[in-house]
């Protein structure tokens, strides 16, 4: 038998204090867990509050009408939490659950024993989910572990998080969440927080080595007791060879990026392998390379007329000509008189690269692929147009084969196909280049005709060139780019 | 004293068991005079006569049944499957007959059922099975499958002291490839002990039969080069089962492998899983991971047999998994 404590919930982050309205159970009755037992208003809602316990409705300390600030005790339920405890506890077939329940009671125990479970993540709280005054401060009763058996235990370990935040949890307390059954039994033997344990597990999971060596770091009782909004420091996950279907090890927590709530009606979803991958390639990226931009407007009139002419004829070999393969061919061809964007960076030294291979950004429904055009130099327009149809559509159908994605040398990304003006697009490591191109339209633009200025409606479209300052100058890019331009501009039929 | 081998161990258990006890008796195909297809027998016919030492016709389910009657009889038979996949043919026998005798009639079957068994040799599908999953389903029987050569000799003397059916799988691989010295006088392995083959403090791995050896080999390869400490545990009787030995690995390592050369489904890895849950789930801190053979027929080419049969490198890569949970 125990006593546990009903309190007057937060009811939102701005709530400070609640009236209870009206009790809709008295002294002495009998209630269920998650009854409705009394109702309260505050300046935003009306709520009927359930009992975080069965049992009978022992003390009641605050009347109707009465307004008192949250985290109040509002009544006490006297539960048959121990007798409940030990039921489970005799009949499971463990030989080695621990020893029957204490002849003392372990009043310390059993609100912890009675914590409602926390609601789902996308589950609309009723109300916040911690009804029961401190779990942990609570548990303070040494005789109390042998009582409490794994369910409960998981009760006690898991409500630090949601009671952490009012209702919902993050992301990364979802996944801390998912502690081992040997971690919660050890986690309420000594009374601990598991949400304050560092992990060391996969993505950050606290396993039972990570409670042993806590314990044996002397920091315990005390530093359990510590809010759990202390901040979490994760070791770096170690690159270990894991199964296919394991998640890589989440960067460690510690980096800095803000922990976050999941609303009400959110939608949790952990990032597929693509993702991630490219998610940390982004942020290496950006934090390898000294990122400049360069932009050149190009009149692509010319090649318009040509890809005009050409169209039927390379459609009827299979392939599709795009502005896209006439750029590529170009730069393949300029890459050869520019070395140093068609390089890589080792060290302290810069990897003038032999072959030029390109790459071409395809986006796909389930994130970004770069296939590589091996050797696009040695290719004529037509073999260009050719490779950039088929590695892109087997990119949609998943069968590039991994050395279709490798070796790269300089990367090309389309923006415009999707309408973009122009882009910024981050360099694909370790090249110290790419192409952004935007989108290719009739525009408005002044040309001489016969010496004398006049406005035009020609083809236009914007190169802009990412490129890492470290080895490549502003006068080496534009240069580059002033060359494709001329090119593009003056593209030779008889090359189509 | 000379080392002997898993196979020799065998045949000194039979031998010393039948000088010791007159009611001990042999049958099975091409076990006398040719001594059997892998030689366990060669020596005996010669030694006890054609009357202990009987060849039959080519019918396991009329080797079995003989055998059954024989044992209500007060004596005390030993069976030969030729290749324990052929066991198959006696399932009814054993399953429908022999395991239910002592209960539906007071029938007591003090008899054993042996042959070499599993993989690894480049047999194909009727030569390399362990059936032993589709036995342990059945009450009334016990099944054991020893990895080293005392065990090997320990328990086929605990076996046909027994006074039920007991089927002793030999690995065929293990029956001259592993030799050791015996213990000195009658040496007796009790049925239903499991062993701890090496000790650890970070996983368990809990296997039996030429899994064993596959087993020791990745602990020896995890310690050198991930520093782990890895238990194996060599189950050695699969029925009735030591939960008493699962359980103490358990509590020890909180992380478990499961390992076994029978196919993965309905495999005994997954009996031995449900008795963790039941037994021991507040001690895990990883789930129980299984690594067993994949569910096809066993392949003949030797490159597919590699795949599909678990190796020491599928061990490696399952603890390391295991470890890092």
């Amino acid at each position: 038998m125990a006593r546990i404590d009903v309190i007057m919930p937060q009811m939102g982050e701005s709530i400070v204090e609640g009236t209870l309205s009206r009790w809709m159970k008295r002294v002495g009755d009998a209630v269920k867990r998650d009854e409705p037992i009394f109702e309260i208003s505050t300046d935003k809602v009306d709520a009927e509050i359930p009992a975080p316990a069965a049992g009978i409705l022992a003390e009641v300390m605050v009347q109707e009408g009465e307004t008192v600030a949250v985290q109040t005790v509002v009544a006490r339920i006297e539960t048959e939490a121990g007798a409940v405890a030990a039921a489970p506890t005799a009949a499971a077939p463990a030989p080695a659950v621990a020893a029957p329940v204490p002849a003392a009671p372990a009043p310390a125990a059993a609100p912890t024993a009675a914590t409602p479970m926390p609601a789902a993540p996308a589950a609309p709280p009723p109300t916040p989910a911690a009804l029961v005054k401190s779990g942990y401060g609570g548990v303070a009763n040494p005789a109390a572990p042998a009582a409490v058996t794994p369910a409960l235990a998981s009760a006690a370990a898991v409500r630090e998080a949601p009671g952490a935040n009012g209702g919902a949890e993050t992301a990364e307390e979802r996944l801390r969440r998912k502690s081992t059954p040997v971690v919660r039994k050890m986690a309420a033997e000594h009374n601990l927080d598991i949400g304050s344990i560092p992990g060391s597990g996969l993505a950050g999971r606290v396993t039972k080595n990570d409670v042993l060596s806590y314990l044996e770091s002397g920091t315990p009782a005390a530093a359990a007791l510590a809010p759990p909004a202390a901040p979490v420091v994760a070791p770096a996950p170690a690159p270990a060879p894991v199964p296919e279907r394991v998640v890589q090890p989440a960067a460690a927590p510690s980096a800095g990026a803000p922990k976050v709530e999941v609303w009400p009606g959110d939608r949790l979803e952990p990032w597929s392998r693509i993702r991630k991958l490219t998610a940390d390639h982004m942020i290496m990226s950006r934090r390898v390379s000294a990122h400049v931009n360069s932009f050149f407007e190009i009149d692509f009139t010319r090649i318009a007329g040509i890809r005009a002419r050409k169209k039927q004829e390379y459609a009827d070999r299979g392939v599709s000509l795009t502005y896209l393969a006439f750029i590529t061919k170009v730069i393949a061809d300029t890459l050869r008189k520019h070395p140093v964007v068609n390089a890589a960076v080792s060290g302290d030294a810069t990897i003038y690269r032999r072959d030029v291979n390109i790459g071409i950004a395809v986006a796909l429904d389930w994130g970004l692929i770069v296939p590589v055009i091996q050797h696009a130099d040695e290719l004529s327009l037509l073999g260009i147009a050719r490779a950039i149809n088929d590695l892109g559509e087997r990119a949609r159908s998943k069968k590039l084969s991994p050395d279709e994605v490798q070796r790269g040398t300089f990367t090309i990304t389309n923006p415009g196909g999707f309408g973009s003006y122009v882009g910024t697009p981050i360099i694909n490591q370790p090249q110290v280049a790419i192409l952004g191109v935007g989108a290719i339209e009739k525009r408005p633009a002044v040309i001489t005709v016969d010496g004398s200025d006049t406005l035009a409606i020609r083809t236009m479209g914007m190169l802009s060139m990412a490129y890492d300052h470290r080895v490549v100058d502003g006068a080496d890019a534009d240069r580059f780019l002033k060359d494709v331009k001329s090119t593009l501009q003056s593209f030779p039929e008889s090359s189509a | 004293m000379a080392e002997v081998t898993y196979l020799e161990a065998i045949r000194q258990g039979l031998f010393e068991e039948m000088e010791r006890d007159p009611n001990v008796f042999c049958l099975g195909e091409d076990i006398g005079a040719y001594g059997g297809a892998f030689k366990v027998t060669e020596g005996l016919q010669a030694r006890f006569g054609e009357r202990r030492v009987i060849d039959t016709p080519i019918s396991e389910a009329a080797i079995v049944g003989a055998a059954a009657g024989a044992a209500h009889m007060g004596m005390r038979p030993v069976c030969e499957m030729q290749f324990i996949d052929f066991i198959s043919c006696a399932y009814d026998m054993l399953t429908n007959y022999v395991a239910t005798a002592r209960y539906r009639a007071f029938l007591p079957c003090p008899m054993v059922v042996r042959g070499p068994s599993g993989g690894y040799v480049r047999g194909g599908p009727f030569h390399s099975q362990n059936p032993e999953a589709a036995f342990l389903h059945t009450p009334g029987l016990k099944i054991v499958y020893p990895a080293t050569a005392a065990d090997a000799k320990g328990l086929i003397k605990s076996a046909i002291r027994d006074e039920d059916c007991v089927l002793f799988f030999e690995h065929k691989y293990l029956y001259r490839r592993i030799k050791e010295e015996m213990p000195a006088g009658d040496h007796l392995v009790p049925i239903g002990r499991a062993r701890v083959a090496r000790e650890g403090k970070d996983l368990s791995i809990i296997t039996y039969a030429a899994t064993v050896w596959k087993a020791l080999e990745a602990a020896e390869q995890l310690e050198r080069e991930d520093g782990l400490s890895v238990e194996v545990i060599d189950l050695r009787t699969l029925l009735p089962m030591d939960d008493e030995a699962i359980v103490a690995t358990v509590k020890k390592t909180s992380r478990v492998m499961v390992l076994h050369e029978d196919t993965v489904t309905g495999g005994i890895g997954g009996e031995i899983t449900a008795r963790i849950n039941e037994l021991a789930f507040e001690w895990l801190d990883a789930p129980v991971r299984r690594v067993a053979a994949h569910d096809v027929p066993l392949p003949y080419a030797p490159a597919l047999e590699d795949f599909v049969l678990p190796q020491t490198t599928d061990v490696v890569r399952a603890a390391r998994w295991l470890a890092k949970y």
